[in-house]
C-alpha cells in the first residue's frame, strides 16, 4: 500500500467544475476543496455505515480513501448496503466498493486492505489516515478503533445502529471523550444481538452513516462543531434526534490514565472467544437429528413432535410442515402441553436457540429430544429449497 | 419526585411503553421502582448487587450520571432519565 500523499492539491479545471457547489460555499471555497483532497481517510468496514460514507466522501472529493473489509457482498447487504448492487453479489466488497467509487468519482484515489482490522495491524493502518470512519459491526472491532485511535491521536467518527435507533458521536479528537468513556466494558456477549439477528431498518446506516460523513468532513474543513464532547441519540421512529452532553472521564484507561498503551486481544476482552466455545460446547451437548434424517422420520410416518422455537414473524416467513411454534421465550409455560414419553425434535433458524430450547427441556426430565443441525436454514439446503431462506 | 424515563426500543419491549413515569428522590430509587415494576427489565438496568453496569450509561437531563453521583444522584420534579445502551451495528 502506497502511503505517500498526493503529489499535488491543486485543482483540475475539471474538478473545479465538478466541486462548483462547494466552491461557492464560503466556508469550503478553494482552499476547503484542496484541504479535502489532500485528506486521507479511512472507512472501517464497508457495509451499512460504510456504503453512504464511501458514497459522500468520495462525491465530497476527499483524496483518499482507504478501506478496510474482508467479506462478500450477499443479497441480504443489499437493503441497506447502497454502495453494493445486484450485480456485485458474491464479489468483495473492496472490490465492488472501489468500482462505484471510481465511477463516481475518478479523482479519489482507494486504498484497499482487505483484512480483519487486529492488534496486530490497526496501528498500522490507522497511522498513515487522518481520520477514522467507524462502520464496524462488533464490539470487539469498536475498542480496537477507539484504543488505536486514541494512542496515535486520530479522530475517531463513531456512529453504532440497533433496527430503528442509532448513536453518533467524534471520539479521540483533541481534549475530546473516547467510546471508553462512554461504555468502559462492552456488555458480555449475546446480551446486545446483532443486525444480522435483530434487524435494522435499511435506511438507518444511511442516516448514521452521512452523519459521521458530515462530522468527518467538518473536520477536514476546519468548521463548524463538532459532535466531539457529545453524543448524538437517533430514533427513527419517534423521528427524535437528542445530543447529550459526553465528558471525558479521568479514569477511563484509553484517554484518562492512559494505562492502555498497547493494543490488547480485544475477542478476549469482549468474552467473544469464551461465548464461541460455550456456544460450541452446549451444541455439541444435545442430541441432533440432520434434516435429512427429519425427512426420512417424517416419510416413514413417525409419530413425533417438531417444536419450533422461532418468533411469530419469523415462522409467517418460512416453516417446516407439520411443526408447532413455541418461542424460545414461552418454552418453559408451554411444558404442560409437551409430552415427555413422545420423541421431539426442535428446531429453530440455524440451530442455537434450538440447541437452548432442548438443554431446557432435557432440565424438565425429557429425554427424548434432538436438536435439528442447522436449523430450517439447512433444511431449505439440504431438503426443501422451496422453504425460503432469510 | 416525578421523573419521566426513558428507554430504547431494545429494553422498551421488556416494559410497557418506551416512555414511562416513576417516583423517587435519587437516580438509584427511580431505577428500583422501575425494575420493581419490570422484572425482565431490571436485570438490563443494573447488575445482581443493584450498581450500574459499564455498558448501560444513564443521563439525566443532558449529564451521564457518573460524574453527578451515579445512582445516589438527586433527582427533582420534571427531570429525564434516559438510558443508553451500547449497540454495535453497524
Amino acid at each position: 500500500m502506497s502511503t505517500t500523499v498526493p503529489a499535488t492539491s491543486e485543482l483540475s479545471n475539471e474538478e473545479i467544475f465538478r466541486y462548483s457547489r462547494h466552491l461557492i460555499l464560503p466556508e469550503v471555497g478553494l482552499e476547503g476543496q484542496r484541504k479535502l483532497k489532500r485528506a486521507r481517510v479511512l472507512l472501517v468496514g464497508v457495509g451499512g455505515l460504510g456504503s453512504p460514507a464511501a458514497l459522500y466522501l468520495a462525491a465530497a472529493g476527499v483524496g483518499t480513501l482507504g478501506l478496510v473489509d474482508f467479506d462478500v457482498v450477499d443479497a441480504t447487504n443489499l437493503q441497506r448496503q447502497v454502495l453494493h448492487g445486484t450485480s456485485a453479489i458474491g464479489k468483495r466488497k473492496l472490490d465492488s466498493a472501489r468500482e462505484r467509487i471510481e465511477d463516481l468519482n475518478p479523482n479519489v484515489k482507494v486504498e484497499a486492505h482487505e483484512t480483519p482490522l487486529t492488534s496486530r495491524n490497526a496501528l498500522e493502518i490507522i497511522g498513515t489516515y487522518d481520520i477514522v470512519v467507524d462502520g464496524t459491526d462488533n464490539f470487539q472491532t469498536r475498542y480496537l478503533v477507539n484504543d488505536a485511535c486514541v494512542l496515535l491521536g486520530k479522530p475517531n467518527v463513531y456512529g453504532s445502529i440497533y433496527r430503528f435507533e442509532g448513536q453518533a458521536s467524534v471520539f479521540a479528537a483533541a481534549n475530546a471523550p473516547c467510546y471508553r468513556c462512554l461504555f468502559r466494558e462492552p456488555p458480555p456477549p449475546g446480551l446486545v444481538p446483532s443486525c444480522a439477528e435483530g434487524g435494522v431498518l435499511g435506511v438507518l446506516p444511511g442516516i448514521i452513516g452521512t452523519i459521521q460523513t458530515t462530522e468527518a468532513l467538518k473536520l477536514i474543513l476546519g468548521i463548524g462543531e463538532s459532535l466531539a464532547g457529545r453524543l448524538l441519540l437517533v430514533d427513527a421512529l419517534r423521528m427524535s434526534f437528542r445530543t447529550l452532553n459526553l465528558r471525558k472521564d479521568p479514569e477511563c484507561p484509553s484517554c484518562g490514565t492512559h494505562e492502555i498503551t498497547e493494543l490488547i486481544d480485544y475477542e478476549e476482552f469482549c468474552g467473544v472467544r469464551q461465548a464461541a466455545a460455550a456456544d460450541a460446547a452446549a451444541q455439541s451437548a444435545v442430541p441432533e437429528i440432520t434434516p435429512a434424517q427429519l425427512a426420512s422420520r417424517i416419510a416413514r410416518g413417525d409419530d413425533f413432535d417438531l417444536i419450533d422455537v422461532r418468533e411469530p414473524h419469523e415462522w409467517d416467513i418460512a416453516r417446516i410442515p407439520g411443526a408447532r411454534l413455541i418461542p424460545l421465550g414461552s418454552i418453559v409455560e408451554a411444558l404442560p402441553t409437551l409430552d415427555s414419553a413422545r420423541d421431539i425434535v426442535v428446531h429453530c433458524k440455524v440451530g442455537g436457540r434450538s440447541a437452548k430450547a432442548v438443554q431446557q427441556l432435557q432440565a424438565s426430565g425429557f429425554r427424548k429430544v434432538w436438536n435439528l443441525a442447522g436449523g430450517i436454514a439447512r433444511w431449505s439446503d439440504d431438503v426443501d429449497p422451496t422453504v425460503p431462506k432469510y | 419526585m416525578a421523573v419521566t424515563l426513558f428507554l430504547p426500543t431494545v429494553l422498551a419491549r421488556l416494559a410497557d411503553s418506551g416512555t414511562l413515569q416513576s417516583e423517587g428522590d435519587t437516580v438509584g430509587q427511580v431505577v428500583n421502582d422501575i425494575a420493581g415494576r419490570y422484572p425482565d427489565l431490571a436485570p438490563r438496568l443494573r447488575d445482581e448487587k443493584g450498581d450500574p453496569y459499564a455498558f448501560v450509561t444513564f443521563y439525566l437531563n443532558d449529564e451521564d450520571i457518573r460524574f453527578t453521583g451515579s445512582f445516589e444522584s438527586p433527582v427533582k420534579d420534571g427531570d429525564e432519565l434516559t438510558i443508553v445502551p451500547a449497540i454495535a451495528g453497524g
